[in-house]
């Protein structure tokens, strides 16, 4: 399930387990990079298709942790795909201390070429971690209530 | 998880000791083998619950516990606002009011085979299921608010269900003290348009037979007899639930500090029952329950509808309709005092024992329906609620089999179209949007329904009544 790209500094996504749902996990060189590739693994727990990149949406939000902002972001795209009924395969974050502007692009769901597997209901608090590591490698995860 | 770490009560009953800042025992109701199976972290998990503050006499985890969110799946918890008792969004979870119906088909097998597979994919194409999907019902605000207040009555007076529903519906189909001024615009933007719809994951409609009767008084009473054809709904409060949910934990991990709230895990997200937030989350979450409510009995009349092109003669009577994730107020007696508790669900099935007020009087000298879905090879079960049941865990019992693997390793084991034909063979026809969504729920995904029923019956939970097979499974 894990599609991270390897490079010197890894930046990727993977799914981690948990018994009933599953759990993101994105990295990156920076926290808005692992916000991304966390996002990407959002939609990878629905879709393995293709998702074009047709329509954009623009959100924003704050929190008062960095945990809290990526619980929030997520919850932000869970959304956006409820009520647009959209997916999205391509995000674009900027982070300001705790505030967050985010760009996604993607399209309207095709049920027949999706395929869908799940609706994600929220982003939990479970396993909910956003750190840097020694060599500044960051990571955003939590686990997803599908 | 190593059953040396419990007190063992008796064959069924494991219990924590209060230690560190446990305020109160946990106890686990499951035999030896589902304790060994039940991951490291349901013991912690029950444990943390016990920490709470308000909690009445224990923390409860039943036979199908797993790890959840804060609360286990599976946990049982009572909170009593004259002693500072809590509400929490994550003891709820965000599918409020989650549950489960069965109607009564008045069929048989015999009369269902010959068009099993148009049935399949007359529901199919019939009940909108999995993301993407859109119902046929859109409200506007009028509408939601009249929704959230009236639940299952606003569906019927709408005409999507029958008023002879209502009595075998939990708070006769309409929750009380429900508030939609507390639902914010974004949830009841989210279930604008998802009225009718099923959602997806462990979500199903099936259509089911009585594989075995264990009670023949009890399963006459509820109208089941062996062979009998029944329609299962399993399904919650869709997008508005879920919103609600993801809104209050979010402001009640925030506010609990505020309130003297030290919280063991930032997913126990709570508010004192007597806070301003703590009221507003309830209104919203009754709001919630009555979204389930409307939510279940439309698609029960969806199922009607397809069901009466088949069969024009059967009209498909509710046998129940139970939620399990709730919280909800229940007077309970506590070392032989009558108390009005808080007492939270999370994936676990409210029990009443005969004789017990709020069940309709067709019912209550047998006591409630506790009904269990099961996955979707290996069957589900009718309980009856039993005297027992509230000292047990204030008249809660298991609500499924509960999951033992994750869908990440459920993926990596099975394919959806080997499972879908698999089954198939064994005269399960299931028709989902999803492949991979057949994977990640596969039969082998989940504990054996049979042992854990078994646990609970054996806990004196719930007694068993009947044990139903698959015919049908739409999974969104």
């Amino acid at each position: 399930m894990s599609a991270a790209a390897g490079s010197a500094q890894r930046i990727g996504w993977e799914h981690f387990p948990h018994e009933a749902d599953v759990g993101v996990r994105g990295f990156g060189a920076t926290i808005e990079e692992a916000f991304e590739q966390g996002a990407l693994a959002l939609t990878a727990i629905v879709t393995t298709a293709k998702v074009e990149q047709s329509v954009s949406v623009q959100v924003k939000c704050q929190a008062p942790d960095r945990e809290l902002l990526f619980a929030e972001w997520l919850n932000l795209i869970i959304y956006e795909m409820a009520v647009r009924k959209m997916l999205f395969s391509r995000f674009s974050v900027r982070v300001h201390g705790t505030h967050l502007i985010g760009t996604m692009w993607g399209e309207p769901i095709d049920v027949a070429r999706h395929s869908p597997a799940c609706e994600p209901k929220g982003a939990t608090y479970t396993a909910l971690k956003v750190a840097a590591d020694a060599d500044g490698e960051w990571s955003a995860a939590c686990v997803v209530d599908v | 998880m190593d059953p040396g770490r419990f007190t063992r009560i008796d064959e069924t009953a494991w219990r924590i000791e209060p230690e560190g800042a446990m305020r109160v025992p946990a106890i686990i109701y499951a035999d030896e083998q589902l304790i060994r199976d039940m991951d490291d972290k349901v013991y912690v998990q029950t444990a943390n619950v016990a920490m709470l503050p308000g909690i009445v006499q224990a923390s409860y985890a039943m036979p199908d516990a797993h790890w959840g969110y804060g609360f286990p799946i599976g946990g049982v918890a009572a909170f009593d606002p004259e002693q500072g008792g809590i509400v929490s969004a994550g003891g709820v979870g965000f599918d409020i009011s989650c549950g489960v119906r069965t109607m009564l088909t008045g069929l048989k097998v015999a009369e269902i085979l010959s068009v099993q597979k148009s049935l399949a994919e007359s529901l199919f194409h019939q009940i909108p299921a999995g993301l993407g999907s859109t119902g046929a019902i859109s409200l506007d605000p009028v509408d939601m608010d009249a929704m959230l207040t009236g639940g299952a009555r606003w569906a019927v007076k709408r005409g999507w269900g029958e008023p002879r529903d209502l009595d075998r519906i939990e708070e006769s189909g309409a929750m009380t003290g429900a508030r939609p001024d507390c639902v914010s615009d974004k949830a009841k933007e989210r279930q604008r348009c998802e009225m009718g719809t099923l959602g997806s994951g462990n979500h199903y409609l099936e259509v089911q037979a009585v594989a075995e009767i264990f009670d023949e008084a009890v399963a006459k009473r509820y109208g089941l007899t062996a062979d009998d054809v029944v329609v299962a709904i399993h399904c919650g409060s869709r997008g508005l639930g879920h919103q609600i949910g993801t809104e209050f934990l979010r402001e009640m991990a925030i506010t609990a500090k505020d309130h003297g709230i030290d919280l063991p895990d930032r997913e126990l997200a709570c508010a004192p029952i007597n806070s301003e937030v703590g009221q507003r989350y309830l209104g919203a979450m009754r709001a919630a329950i009555n979204c389930a409510l409307a939510n279940r009995e439309i698609l029960g009349h969806f199922a009607r509808r397809v069901f009466g092109h088949f069969f024009p003669s059967h009209t498909l009577d509710l046998l129940f309709d139970v939620s399990h994730n709730t919280c909800k107020v229940e007077p309970h007696t506590v070392a032989g005092k009558r108390r009005e508790l808080f007492v939270h669900r999370k994936g676990a099935t409210r029990a009443f024992g005969p004789g017990h007020p709020s069940l309709p009087a067709t019912l209550r000298d047998v006591g409630q329906p506790v009904l269990i879905g099961g996955s979707m090879g290996t069957g589900s079960y009718i309980l009856a609620g039993t005297a027992s049941s509230e000292a047990k865990a204030f008249s809660s019992a298991c609500h499924g089999a509960g999951r033992a693997m994750s869908r990440h390793a459920a993926l990596r084991q099975w394919s959806g179209r080997q499972i879908q034909d698999d089954l198939a063979g064994h005269g399960v026809l299931i028709r989902s949007p999803s492949t991979r969504g057949i994977a990640e729920e596969a039969p082998g995904a989940y504990k054996d329904v049979n042992a854990v029923v078994r646990a609970a019956e054996a806990a004196g939970l719930a007694s068993r009544v009947a044990r139903l097979r698959p015919l049908v499974c739409i999974k969104g």
